[in-house]
């Protein structure tokens, strides 16, 4: 029983990355209906910005707002520059557009900060959190700032004017441009706060996957199949789906025999597509009505 | 995000529509390039043969991967996955059942016909970014099912298995590698003629008629679901059998040679020779070889985005691809003649 309730607590630790993960990839399939194949590099990027803020001196959390700020910035600057040309152009040219992106991000990382793995610090220490030897502060923390971000973004879509703005300009973008807002740079803003999630997401699974330009790939695929496991529609689903995969994972392989370590990312994928193929829309997604 | 009623009309369309007569080159051309295929190996060394076999090859994948899309306008970013199961049929039947290296290649053919059709089942229900991800999930899979422990008596685990090269048969004297050139060829050659021409019968214009207006498709009879599972299967047999020939001539197969990597690789010679236009996968096929090894040449570690920033620039100069280059070309000639 307690290898369980281990497992699960340690599902919900990781989970709560994938959440993140998922949050991002939603909020930019929200805002232009296409799945950020980079989303994961560029979560990466930002976590060796924030590293390199602290090589230079600078204090965790004065890393940490930073590297945010530039995150939110570099995420507008992207689809200001690269990808606002290619908004009527068909699926397949994104989808291009985005490994282009995924190949540059990465390998200007790899680049710039060597491809050799860096010890990333965490600010909540990894003792045991209170006394208990279950999960440990790290986790504990991952969990509470997922939970918060989680609270403040409810907050902001659902009381703010711009919240507001963003959600009519993701549903119905005709006619919100009609009653005056600005559906393109909500389009810009959706990327930025996404490249700001991510940001959070990598700086806080660094510590635990070590820093590395490939350290997201396992953790994007993941993400991806929280997203369609809550429904790429429902920011609420995205994270829901986030602490389900993460307690599958582990409980999977945990307990079926022969999976272990080297099947949990098959598990995964073989969740997205049974996902898929029973309930198209995810656990929380709209059904989305074609017109003929 | 909202509970505001949701009526999408008709979304993005998936891949922009090529008629049918775009998709080929005209016979003078297709005889001249032949011709060069055919010559090229008698003056040049044998790694450079390797080369141009492996460049034939992987032509021969992306054409594949261009029936699917650019014929039925179904996305797929799990090509590897064939690739591999391709390959693994030729290693497996050669190193344990002895079966000769040509008579492999129609089985491989088979077994990814199955295997895609089986796979085009579950696909059916998806469509444009979703379908995406389905492929991309069977593509980073792949590689960890063929490390299997009960497989592994089968596929020797992380290992691999080591592919015999085939000797020139009938003492015909050329290398190896030579040999293995023309005998790529030759498949190579048959299938293109093979997709040409399904691409101009009845199926091909059902694929085209899905890819172009699913709905106005099944109103006019076309039975979609079949027919798209069929673009799989097809699909997937071709690359398949690039596999089997890519076993052969790299004499070799292991879990870590068919990632995701290789997926993305064909995706993008697709891209980059055109979608929907056949010859296109040759210069596809030349970009994804060639173009990694010239960008390491340039700065080490840099090649991933050197890669990035050319596909970047081929996106939004020619969005169609060497098609557009080829078209170009094309009227130019056609300009000069008239002077």
């Amino acid at each position: 029983m307690e290898l369980f309730t281990n497992q699960v607590l340690a599902g919900i630790a990781t989970g709560a990355i994938y959440a993140c993960m998922a949050l991002a990839v939603v909020m930019i399939y929200q805002a232009i209906d296409h799945l950020n194949f980079a989303q994961g590099e560029m979560a990466m990027f930002s976590t060796f910005i924030s590293w390199q803020l602290m090589q230079w001196g600078i204090p965790y959390w004065g890393a940490f707002i930073i590297a945010l700020a530039l995150s939110f910035v570099g995420g507008i600057a992207i689809e200001r520059i690269l990808f606002k040309p290619l908004a009527k152009a068909p699926v397949l040219t994104n989808v291009a557009g985005f490994i282009a992106l995924y190949a540059i991000i990465n390998s200007s990382a790899g680049l710039i900060w060597d491809f050799t793995i860096k010890q990333y610090p965490t600010p909540f220490g990894s003792s045991p959190f209170l006394g208990s030897q279950l999960i440990s502060t790290h986790q504990a923390g991952m969990i509470g700032v997922t939970v918060l971000l989680l609270i403040g973004l409810y907050f902001f879509f659902q009381y703010t004017k711009i919240g507001l703005a963003m959600r009519a300009a993701a549903s119905v973008p005709e006619s919100a441009r009609l009653v005056g807002i600005n559906t393109s740079w909500m389009i810009a803003l959706g990327w930025g706060m996404a490249s700001a999630i991510g940001a959070i997401a990598g700086m806080l699974i660094a510590p635990v996957v070590f820093l590395e330009p490939n350290m997201m790939g396992g953790v994007l695929i993941y993400g991806f199949a929280a997203a369609v496991l809550g429904g790429l529609t429902s920011p609420f689903g995205a994270v829901v789906g986030g602490f389900l995969v993460g307690v599958f994972e582990n409980l999977a392989g945990t307990y079926i025999p022969g999976v272990g370590n080297e099947l949990k990312l098959p598990i995964a994928l073989a969740l997205i597509i049974s996902v898929l193929v029973v309930k198209p829309a995810g656990l929380f997604g709209r059904q989305i009505v074609k017109r003929v | 995000m909202s509970a505001a009623e949701e009526v999408v009309a008709e979304g993005h369309q998936a891949v922009e529509a090529v008629p049918k007569r775009a998709m080929t080159l005209g016979t003078g051309t297709s005889l001249v390039v032949l011709a060069a295929l055919i010559i090229m190996p008698v003056f040049v060394k044998n790694f450079i043969i390797f080369q141009m076999t492996m460049l034939l090859i992987y032509g021969l994948a992306v054409l594949a991967l261009n029936i699917l899309t650019g014929g039925s306008g179904q996305f797929s970013l799990g090509q590897s996955a064939f690739y591999a199961v391709g390959a693994y049929t030729t290693a497996v039947l050669m190193e344990h059942f002895n079966v000769n290296y040509a008579l492999t290649l129609p089985i491989a053919g088979v077994v990814c016909f199955g295997f895609g059709f089986l796979f085009g089942q579950p696909a059916l229900r998806l469509s444009g970014v979703y379908l995406a991800l389905a492929t991309f999930a069977l593509a980073t899979a792949m590689p960890q099912l063929l490390k299997l422990n009960f497989l592994e008596h089968w596929t020797g685990g992380v290992q691999g298995l080591v592919v015999t090269k085939p000797d020139a048969p009938f003492g015909l004297p050329m290398s190896q590698d030579m040999w293995l050139y023309y005998f790529s060829l030759a498949v190579v050659l048959a299938i293109y003629i093979f997709s040409v021409n399904l691409l101009r019968s009845r199926s091909g214009r059902a694929f085209m008629a899905i890819r172009d207006n699913e709905i106005a498709a099944s109103a006019m009879g076309v039975d979609v679901a079949l027919y798209k599972t069929l673009a799989f299967g097809v699909s997937a047999a071709i690359t398949g059998i690039a596999g089997s020939l890519g076993a052969i001539a790299v004499q070799f197969v292991a879990p870590d040679s068919y990632t995701i990597t290789l997926a993305i690789s064909l995706f993008l010679g697709m891209v980059v020779g055109g979608v929907g236009w056949l010859p296109g996968s040759i210069v596809g096929a030349a970009f994804i070889i060639f173009v990694p090894n010239m960008a390491e040449g340039i700065s080490k570690g840099l090649s991933g985005a050197v890669f990035g920033v050319l596909l970047f620039l081929v996106i939004y100069l020619v969005p169609h691809g060497a098609r557009q280059i080829a078209i170009l070309g094309q009227q130019l000639v056609g300009r000069l003649r008239k002077n």
